[in-house]
């Protein structure tokens, strides 16, 4: 039997166990006698939200099935947890083999959302890991970041020995080979990151230096290492159909957020809404293939037995195969008692039908994102979507016997005007009479329109990466300006409004543009007690104003100040494929509120054909 | 056709809830295709109802299970897949065929549990089994063991010297057959602390292990509820018993039959050929 690291006074005193003992269906037990490399491989949140991430079984199954590799999994400790490993001295492990991760020969962390920064450091620090790569020595484990987050390392630059940049099914062998490589030659840890420099994709950051103008803005950045490469390249898998898939992922004992088989049916995104960065860092758009996907929902759920099934893709309603995917998950599937969950679809005739045959109508609610009040604001962001699709789409639903709708929108868009947020709650209330435009004997009761606003950050590699955004104040007051407009119309009985919280926004935003000084102010705020940022119920904004105080960085610099055309951005060393020029244009053509079309309608040049696949040669072979 | 699956849950799996064991189990049937009845409409679940649920931190060796199956299918075949996708510490020990009536599932039915409760004390592991016989005993003859039972709302004192049917030192600690189910349930750690209390053991000490071992029904039919009859004693079985009168061993508990024997093997169908 498995022994824990874990005495049962511990575990039975803290919220959900199960979080720290492993030992899931499906995990993967080795004998470190017989692998070569131990990877740790972590997601900085908690158990339930780290175990419900696709990416990280993907990788989880890709190194396991090295015979000489184990890969082992690691969660934030919850708050609770945490205290008890620092009051009683317990290093953090690994779930598997219940081992300090200490010990292992990597430590991956994936970075997905900017708010689970200082959770790193606790993942370090409970490790026994130096904060700072710099302070690490021989016997310490090599620490890799990857994700969408690391397409920004810089704020987090300090704390990494390398980052992984793109997608992970490319180079982690070649990573992993040249490990066993330089451990065989004897060579010590600056000479593999040297090795590790030399491979496409992976970035040391220990290895380059910025250098500022006297205004703070980056004047150079540049290698101070001979080996490495002055520009890092994004990692992308051409061929989706020929990639590794994790068919028996594990299974977690307690309910994760995801508690079911997601099925990834493409990557990337034709359509270029400029907001998004996921849009423009995973192109060009690749598809599997449908029939390996029938038999990949078939395997998954035969391994795994979980009751439901989702499609994971930026899109699904632009994937080629999605009526045949469905109508057979449907046919094969919900007469077994599987729910099949259907993501956000443009809605039309077939996904109405689609979701009538899987959902209860009348308890379920659609979901519509115009992102935006005005149709000005709409084209300014490129979302392709008229007020005229929305209201049909909605008639079409109420026709079909839904009642509940929810409208997601941003606020603090670049360009944004006080109509254009009034819009918002217009837009909502039109929904909500067209609604009373269907027969009464059709009619549901009361229709429910709820709207949400989240406020807008601005990304990298985004057009709008020049954007500015606003004062915490500001967002609040525009939030309000919508709340008034909301409660000034004549409908209020089956119109809701919702808001997000703005201090996040802000210092989302520092850390998504930030540059490699944002570190201090991260590892500052830790020590004054932040973790799990994006919980409501662990976040806490003075703290944070503070380490900007103590560390004497500015925010605004980050959020608030205009940034020029020409200004060299921390994460221009990294080429994604579409290129900057493309990225300006596009933010020029968003000043002017010009639509660029989707991929598929007509090429626009973004530069992801260099990676000579995907959507950009459908059609040319 | 009704089916009650017993297993044991050891190790690691201590530390999974009640309702995650119930999750489990769901995905443990679709991974080893057994064919299940579902509830009709969009969500269909799985018609399974478990016996009493066990607390996080104890195992078990005698865990229930009843579901509803939409096919035959043979014991051993059964057990054998199951056991086969199974996570480490939960392994299925019989899954066999249960009368039809209503009344004669899952927990309607659980009349007592069996405990084994080990007190592990470092310093001197015999203490205790030296020293408990007479303890117990004493303890058994007090003419009531009244604690306070605390629920959500309310403190009450309860008498439980009636629902603690045979109590006797047993290895390093002690084996308990105590009332168990939706009616008259009492939980091992109760006892313990009582009993503790009374012999004026220092549980600090002590490390406590706590093990399930079998959970039983009444052998002979219930009584139906009379008007005159309170309640908590309308599961009472007719043969004259008192539960609770005498020394270590209750005449209740001569009249408990394991849930699992109460169903039968489902023998393969080539078998009936």
């Amino acid at each position: 039997m498995r022994k824990l690291a874990l005495p049962d006074e511990i575990l039975l005193n803290i919220e959900k166990p199960a979080r720290y003992i492993g030992g899931e269906v499906n995990s993967v037990t080795k004998d470190p006698d017989e692998v070569d490399i131990r990877f740790a491989m972590c997601f900085p949140d908690l158990y339930e939200i780290g175990m419900s991430h696709l990416g990280l079984q993907i990788l989880y199954d890709m190194f396991n099935r090295r015979k000489d590799v184990w890969c082992e999994r690691v969660y934030s400790p919850w708050v609770d947890m945490d205290k008890v490993m620092r009051e009683k001295r317990i290093p953090l492990f690994a779930l598997e083999s219940q081992e300090p991760v200490r010990k292992f020969d990597f430590l991956g962390i994936t970075l997905q959302y900017e708010m689970c920064y200082t959770n790193v450091l606790q993942i370090l620090e409970l490790s026994r890991i130096p904060l700072h790569s710099s302070d690490r020595g021989e016997a310490d484990p090599i620490v890799i970041g990857g994700g969408p987050c690391a397409y920004n390392p810089e704020p987090l630059a300090e704390f990494f020995d390398l980052f992984y940049i793109g997608e992970g099914e490319t180079v982690y062998d070649a990573l992993l080979d040249a490990y066993k490589q330089c451990r065989h030659d004897k060579k010590s840890r600056l000479e593999f990151l040297e090795c590790a420099a030399e491979i496409e994709g992976i970035y040391v950051p220990g290895f380059y230096e910025p250098e500022y103008h006297e205004d703070g803005t980056l004047s150079s950045f540049c290698p101070i290492n001979p080996h490495a490469p002055a520009k890092v390249k994004k990692q992308v898998v051409m061929d989706l159909n020929r990639t590794v898939y994790p068919l028996s992922p594990v299974v977690p004992y307690i309910k994760a957020a995801q508690d079911r088989v997601v099925l990834e049916i493409q990557r990337g995104c034709i359509r270029g809404c400029r907001f998004c960065q996921a849009g423009m860092l995973y192109r060009p758009t690749r598809e599997r293939d449908v029939e390996l996907l029938k038999t990949y929902a078939k395997a998954m759920l035969e391994n795994t037995g979980h009751e439901e099934i989702c499609l994971s893709s930026l899109s699904s309603s632009d994937y080629s195969g999605l009526q045949e995917l469905i109508t057979f998950l449907i046919e094969e599937f919900q007469g077994r008692g599987i729910n099949i969950s259907l993501p956000s679809l443009r809605i039309d005739a077939f996904s109405l039908d689609a979701m009538q045959k899987v959902q209860d109508v009348r308890k379920s609610s659609l979901t519509f994102a115009p992102e935006a009040g005005s149709q000005r604001m709409r084209d300014v962001i490129n979302k392709g979507l008229s007020e005229e699709d929305i209201l049909d789409g909605a008639g079409q639903a109420f026709e079909g016997g839904w009642s509940k709708v929810k409208l997601y929108f941003m606020l603090g868009l670049p360009t944004e005007r006080e109509e254009d947020m009034k819009e918002i709650a217009a837009l909502s209330d039109r929904v909500a009479r067209r609604y009373y435009e269907i027969p009464k004997e059709c009619r549901h009761g009361k229709c429910q329109i709820t709207a949400s606003t989240s406020f807008f950050v601005p990304k990298p590699f985004t057009p709008f990466q020049w954007a500015s955004m606003c004062t915490a104040r500001e967002y609040v007051r525009r939030a309000s300006i919508v709340k008034l407009a909301f409660s000034e119309q004549l409908n209020r009985k089956s119109l809701k409004y919702n808001w997000h919280d703005a201090e996040v926004t802000v210092l989302e935003g520092v850390f998504a543009r930030g540059d490699r000084r944002v570190g201090k102010v991260i590892e500052e705020a830790y020590r004054l007690g932040c973790l799990f940022d994006s919980w409501t119920e662990t976040f806490h904004n003075e703290p944070w104003m503070k380490a900007f105080e103590n560390t004497g960085v500015d925010p605004d610099f980050y959020t608030l100040r205009p940034r020029g055309m020409e200004e060299l951005f921390p994460w221009d060393f990294i080429e994604i494929g579409v290129s900057k020029e493309f990225l300006k244009k596009e933010w020029n053509r968003a000043a002017k509120g010009v639509v660029t079309p989707n991929c598929r309608k007509q090429c626009s040049g973004c530069g992801a054909a260099i990676f000579q696949g995907g959507v950009c040669y459908e059609g040319k072979n | 056709m009704k089916v009650r699956i017993k297993f044991r849950k050891y190790g690691a799996l201590r530390f999974i809830g009640h309702l995650d064991v119930m999750r489990c189990f769901q995905k443990v049937m679709r991974r080893a295709q057994i064919p299940i009845a579902f509830t009709s409409g969009y969500s269909p679940h799985m018609i399974m109802s478990f016996a009493s649920p066990l607390g996080i931190g104890l195992t078990s060796d005698g865990e229930y299970f009843d579901i509803e199956l939409a096919e035959s299918i043979s014991s051993k075949e059964a057990v054998c897949r199951m056991n086969a996708v199974s996570p480490e510490g939960m392994e299925v020990v019989s899954f066999r065929q249960i009368a039809e009536e209503k009344k004669m599932t899952g927990m309607a039915i659980v009349a007592a549990a069996d405990y084994l409760v080990g007190m592990h004390r470092k310093e001197d592991p015999k203490y205790f089994r030296n020293s408990f016989h007479d303890s117990i005993a004493a303890f058994l003859g007090q003419p009531g063991i009244p604690v306070i039972k605390q629920t959500k709302r309310s403190e009450q004192e309860v008498d439980i010297r009636p629902l603690i049917y045979q109590m006797e030192p047993k290895e390093e600690g002690v084996y308990l057959k105590l009332a168990a189910g939706s009616v008259r349930n009492l939980k091992p750690e109760l006892v313990i602390s009582a009993f503790c209390e009374f012999a004026g053991i220092d549980s600090e000490g002590i490390r406590f292990t706590w093990h399930r071992l079998e959970m039983y029904a009444w052998k002979t039919p219930f009584i139906k509820p009379s008007p005159d009859c309170p309640a908590p004693e309308d599961r009472m079985p007719c043969s004259n018993v008192e539960p609770g009168s005498g020394g270590e061993k209750d005449g209740a508990a001569e009249n408990l039959i394991t849930l699992e024997d109460l169903g039968e093997d489902i023998e393969s169908r080539e078998n009936h050929d």
